[in-house]
């Protein structure tokens, strides 16, 4: 669990933060703040889907439930076994 | 009525928005043709002014060169002003036909397709060869007409961080299911003048089996040792399976653009897209123009070598100057002064020192990036460059920001 946490955490600061000075964490929000935007949520998914093993439906991915490392987590173990 | 008053006041507020964001775009009148030495009305109303140009795309100063404009009179008179028609109705000359295989040859592609604009050609070609079961892999900081044609495809989209290999080949293995998957940057970056790193990312396209899309609209008629492009500068003439490229750049700067490729891409586009199939074609007049410059750029390199020469001269006189530039060999030149209000200011004081040149801030380049983009064209002299060199430096002492650094600068001005 905390792995995965982590693991998204980093994912997600090398995909999305450009500028090293800008911080995020478990509860930043992604998509909301625009860190993250719609555009670039597919490939997000992807991620998750292929790192995971997982197929993620579409109108799972929604943006709410992308929008931070935490709730990205729930929405990835309601798929894992 | 539907333009109601309430409309009216609505779009009024909304353009208020822009004024008050300090982003309001505003037109100025130049009463010459194109060239290094022109002739403005600004602000609206004003007398003319003479002024040196140094923000247009004229990179080889083709746009009002003699030949061309003989040529183009040549065109008008033998083939009419307008033919009133699209390409597959009836709005095919000859002369039209031979300026895709001219492109054909001059650009080391396959075939070639004209477009309205390259706007248009950006617009319309991802569609036209593209599916949901594709993948479209773009550099973040590809041009606005590209993000466009992206968005009107339904294939797959994903982007990678500028220039930026590691992350491309992150991004090519996570889509490797997909059936095509196409690589697009632009040769040159229109805001930092920067060049994409095309040899790399071939080798990327050839190990992952993708497609490598370029749009060469900076670049095409001056980069690479006989102007071909930035293919050709990177070593890898031949092998970009698509470049779209303008004719409203160095290339005559009337306008058009194209999709020059494969041979099968340039007959989809034939097929399906949708700017080549519902729009006007290219009057004949512009045609017998560019084939002009084809003609001129084929037998000499003598003009990118001008510019390439100028370029270096302007680049170290304002280094000397102890400007801050963003590093670059392309004719494109950043002045930076990452604060937006003071890249408005020196633009504003150069012009009255006779200097055209524009600032650029947010939302168009990234925050705390302000700059003067320069553009030097082989229209300019020696002469000229002195000049603006001499305003540059008279400005810069100005604002007292001479031989400081980013750091210095932000802490003068702000962010
Ligand atoms: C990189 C790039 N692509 C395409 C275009 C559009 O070209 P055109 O003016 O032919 O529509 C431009 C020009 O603004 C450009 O800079």
């Amino acid at each position: 669990m905390e792995e995965m946490k982590d693991e998204i955490l980093e994912y997600v600061i090398d995909e999305y933060i450009e500028d090293e000075d800008d911080e995020i964490t478990y509860d930043t929000p992604l998509i909301s703040s625009g860190i993250v935007d719609s555009f670039s949520m597919v490939s997000l998914k992807r991620f998750l889907e292929a790192k995971y093993q997982i197929s993620i439906p579409d109108e799972k991915a929604s943006p709410e439930a992308f929008d931070t490392v935490n709730s990205i987590v729930v929405l990835v173990k309601e798929f894992i076994g | 009525m539907g333009y109601s008053d309430k409309v009216r006041e609505m779009y009024k507020e909304q353009i208020k928005g822009i004024h008050d964001a300090g982003i309001f775009k505003q037109e100025r009148f130049i009463h010459s043709a194109q060239a290094a030495d022109i002739e403005v009305e600004f602000p609206t109303g004003s007398s003319l002014k003479k002024v040196i140009n140094m923000c247009a795309n004229n990179y080889l100063g083709l746009s009002s060169h003699p030949e061309v404009v003989k040529a183009a009179h040549e065109g008008l008179d033998s083939r009419g002003y307008g033919m009133s028609s699209v390409r597959f109705i009836c709005g095919t000359q000859d002369i039209h036909n031979e300026l895709e295989k001219k492109v054909t040859e001059f650009l080391g592609t396959e075939d070639t397709i004209l477009f309205p604009s390259c706007m248009d050609a950006n617009a319309g070609v991802f569609e036209a060869i593209l599916t949901e079961e594709d993948v479209m892999i773009s550099d973040r900081l590809v041009h606005a007409s590209i993000i466009d044609g992206i968005r009107l495809c339904g294939a797959m989209h994903d982007t990678f961080k500028h220039s930026n290999m590691g992350h491309l080949e992150k991004k090519l293995i996570l889509h490797a299911d997909k059936r095509l998957k196409v690589v697009i940057t632009d040769g040159v970056f229109s805001m930092d003048g920067d060049t994409a790193k095309l040899d790399e990312i071939v080798e990327l396209c050839d190990k992952y089996d993708a497609m490598v899309f370029v749009d060469d609209s900076h670049a095409s008629g001056f980069i690479g040792k006989t102007g071909r492009g930035t293919h050709e500068h990177c070593g890898v003439f031949g092998k970009i399976d698509i470049i779209t490229t303008t004719f409203g750049k160095a290339l005559g700067g009337a306008s058009g653009g194209c999709v020059s490729g494969r041979k099968e891409l340039v007959e989809m586009c034939r097929q399906k897209a949708r700017p080549y199939l519902f729009s006007n074609t290219m009057a004949p007049v512009i045609v017998a123009g560019i084939l002009k410059v084809l003609d001129i750029l084929s037998k000499s390199t003598e003009r990118r070598d001008k510019l390439e020469a100028n370029t270096k001269y302007w680049r170290k006189g304002l280094t000397e100057a102890g400007f801050i530039l963003k590093e670059g060999n392309t004719p494109i030149v950043p002045v930076m002064l990452f604060n937006a209000k003071l890249s408005q200011d020196i633009s504003k004081d150069l012009y009255d020192e006779g200097i055209y040149a524009i600032g650029f801030f947010f939302p168009v380049v990234a925050k705390g990036q302000a700059r003067i983009r320069t553009q030097i064209s082989a229209g300019h002299e020696i002469h000229h460059l002195d000049k603006a060199l001499d305003a540059f430096t008279k400005i810069g002492k100005k604002y007292d920001i001479l031989g400081k650094t980013k750091q210095e600068i932000i802490e003068m001005y702000g962010l």
